[in-house]
């Protein structure tokens, strides 16, 4: 009988991959210091920031097969956690009885269980369905709650909240800092990979791949499938609520385009680009989509004034060629086969 | 004779005019190995889907280990002890055989809301599953992706899942379907070894195989039980001769 397969703690490639994107990561803030050029810091913080949100929709997407057309609704309700209870504090006002508040150690929390409250029922009706009906309901979802969004005149309606100030985190974190914040995020980010990971090499996350796989053989085995694919919905919902509230941080400000369809095609487009079902992909796609089109526009722009708005030209082909000459997208480009 | 493990009691299942399943009543004791044996369209495939779940009939009632499961769903059934294999196989294509066999051992070792440990590592579940897959003769391929084995292995991987359930009943969709001579060979001797320590339902198109394994045979003609009995009096039943098995019999 033939032993497990050992496990190597050799240098692969996905490892040293892996070792080479933390390293960049946590030299960017001084590099870009020292460039002279500290905008990259906050733009870094923003591919984070979507990596984040983008790595929370491949685990439902990449690893349960669930394609989610809404995702970007539990961002935005992450983001209006944290705008709506710092629109209270700044103005003295309560919220069912209570104060408004802008201590992180609160509004983030506060943000995730908003994200997975409003995952929940979304994910309770959807995963009636399967397939193309699954993605059109998870949108309409979506669209429900972008209008709700633009009629909440108390929170500004069409305009969202501006915020004046971060949120507050215990000494010595001050993220008003751009550089402490940008830390802050890769931290979470870092983190909540090491959870995925964790999650989809679990039993529970098992049960996730087995489903995508099929789903019919796991009823057949005994498995309540539904209600597996209901929870990782939701902690899929909370970790995009997190990435809600350090997008309004990061921005310093809400509004309902964040909840609106076109960022959750910009989140499936993040996880295509980057490779779905590998955790790590997803962050490169947000990087790469973030920055064509920080840097695309700006080029076409320079050729012809007034092309850069149609920069989009420029990503439709790449993301055709990905799909079609590297199936685990960039991360398998960069880590090659897995076997 | 003590109450049967499963029995269906005036089963009916209609699709539009058609009654695939029409009044049935069909009893497997505990502990026999029953085969339902009927030409295309006796509706097989029908009954199979009302006993795991998967179709709910028209009227009638499902009887297994003393209560009613007619409205229950699959995984309920699944999880009382009802275990299948399917026709065509079903298997998890990018999970390598052992992990196939590990997620039918998951499936009945408790919830698997146990989102920390890594599952690849739990000897629970490892073990178990290494053990069934030795049984049917896979052992050698436990760390091949199921998506590379070949069909005759397919075929046994997907009985060691069912297996692997620790089930009471096993429901056998065509176990031998698109099978080699060896490989079905394989398969008969196999079943030959099952039987006994647990009840089988076998659904079955290799007459040889049918009578050589089972200890009672029901005949299913358009929906109807035409005729239920040992193996010899199938054999020699008239109306069964006529009706279905003609010449095959004859070689059998």
């Amino acid at each position: 009988m033939p032993p497990t397969a050992p496990r190597t703690a050799h240098l692969t490639r996905p490892r040293i991959a892996l070792l080479i994107l933390l390293a960049v990561a946590l030299a960017l803030p001084t590099v870009a210091d020292w460039m002279g050029e500290p905008f990259y810091v906050r733009l870094a913080t923003r591919i984070l920031v979507f990596a984040l949100a983008a790595v929370s929709l491949d685990l439902i997407l990449g690893f349960g097969g669930m394609v989610s057309f809404g995702h970007a609704a539990f961002v935005g309700i992450g983001g209006y956690a944290v705008g709506i209870l710092f629109a209270h504090q700044s103005d003295g006002s309560t919220l069912f009885g209570l104060p408004g508040t802008v201590n992180g150690l609160i509004v983030w929390p506060l943000a995730m269980l908003a994200g997975a409250l409003a995952a929940l029922p979304v994910g309770a009706i959807s995963l009636r369905t399967t397939g193309v009906p699954f993605i059109m309901i998870t949108l309409a979802f979506a669209q429900m709650l972008f209008y709700l969004m633009t009629g909440l005149k108390a929170y500004g309606g069409d305009d969202g909240i501006a915020l004046w100030s971060r949120s507050t985190l215990p000494a010595p974190l001050n993220i008003a800092d751009h550089t402490t914040f940008y830390y802050v995020v890769l931290g979470l980010l870092v983190a909540a990979l090491a959870l995925g990971w964790r999650l989809v090499n679990s039993r529970f996350g098992r049960v996730i791949r087995g489903a995508k796989d099929n789903e019919r053989r796991m009823a057949a085995l005994g498995y309540p499938v539904t209600r597996y694919k209901l929870v990782a919905f939701v902690i899929a919902g909370a970790l995009a609520g997190l990435a809600g509230a350090l997008l309004a941080n990061a921005t310093m400000f809400v509004g309902p385009q964040y909840l609106h369809w076109s960022r959750s095609g910009d989140l499936i487009v993040m996880v295509v680009l980057g490779g779905i079902g590998t955790l790590i992909g997803p962050v490169l796609g947000a990087a790469a989509l973030l920055l064509l089109e920080e840097f695309v526009p700006e080029l076409m722009d320079l050729a012809h004034a007034g092309l850069g708005e149609h920069w989009k030209i420029v990503l439709g082909p790449v993301l055709i060629l990905l799909v079609l000459y590297a199936r685990k997208g960039l991360w398998g480009v960069v880590a090659g086969r897995r076997p | 004779m003590s109450a049967p493990l499963l029995s269906t009691d005036s089963l009916v299942k209609r699709f539009g005019g058609l009654a695939a399943t029409d009044g049935l009543s069909l009893s497997v004791a505990e502990g026999e190995l029953h085969a339902l044996i009927g030409p295309n369209g006796a509706g097989k495939t029908t009954l199979i889907g009302q006993l795991s779940g998967e179709l709910t009939p028209d009227s009638g009632t499902i009887l297994f280990d003393g209560r009613d499961v007619t409205r229950l769903p699959v995984h309920k059934r699944a999880q009382r002890g009802l275990a299948r294999s399917f026709q065509i196989t079903s298997i998890f294509p990018s999970f390598t055989a052992l992990d196939n066999v590990a997620l039918a051992v998951q499936a009945h070792a408790g919830h698997s809301f146990r989102f920390w440990r890594d599952a690849g590592r739990d000897r629970r579940l490892a073990d178990p599953a290494r053990a069934v897959l030795e049984r049917v003769g896979l052992g050698a391929r436990a760390d091949t992706r199921a998506d590379a084995l070949a069909h005759g292995e397919k075929r046994q991987l997907e009985l060691a899942m069912a297996l692997a359930t620790g089930p009471r009943l096993l429901l056998l969709d065509e176990p031998m379907a698109g099978m080699g001579p060896e490989d079905s060979a394989r398969m008969v001797e196999l079943l030959q070894e099952l039987k006994g320590g647990v009840t089988i339902l076998l659904v079955e198109h290799d007459m040889d195989a049918v009578f050589a394994l089972a200890d009672r045979i029901t005949v299913l003609v358009r929906g109807k039980d035409l005729a239920s009995g040992p193996p010899e009096q199938i054999r020699n039943d008239p109306a069964v001769r006529e009706a279905y098995l003609g010449d095959e019999l004859e070689v059998a």
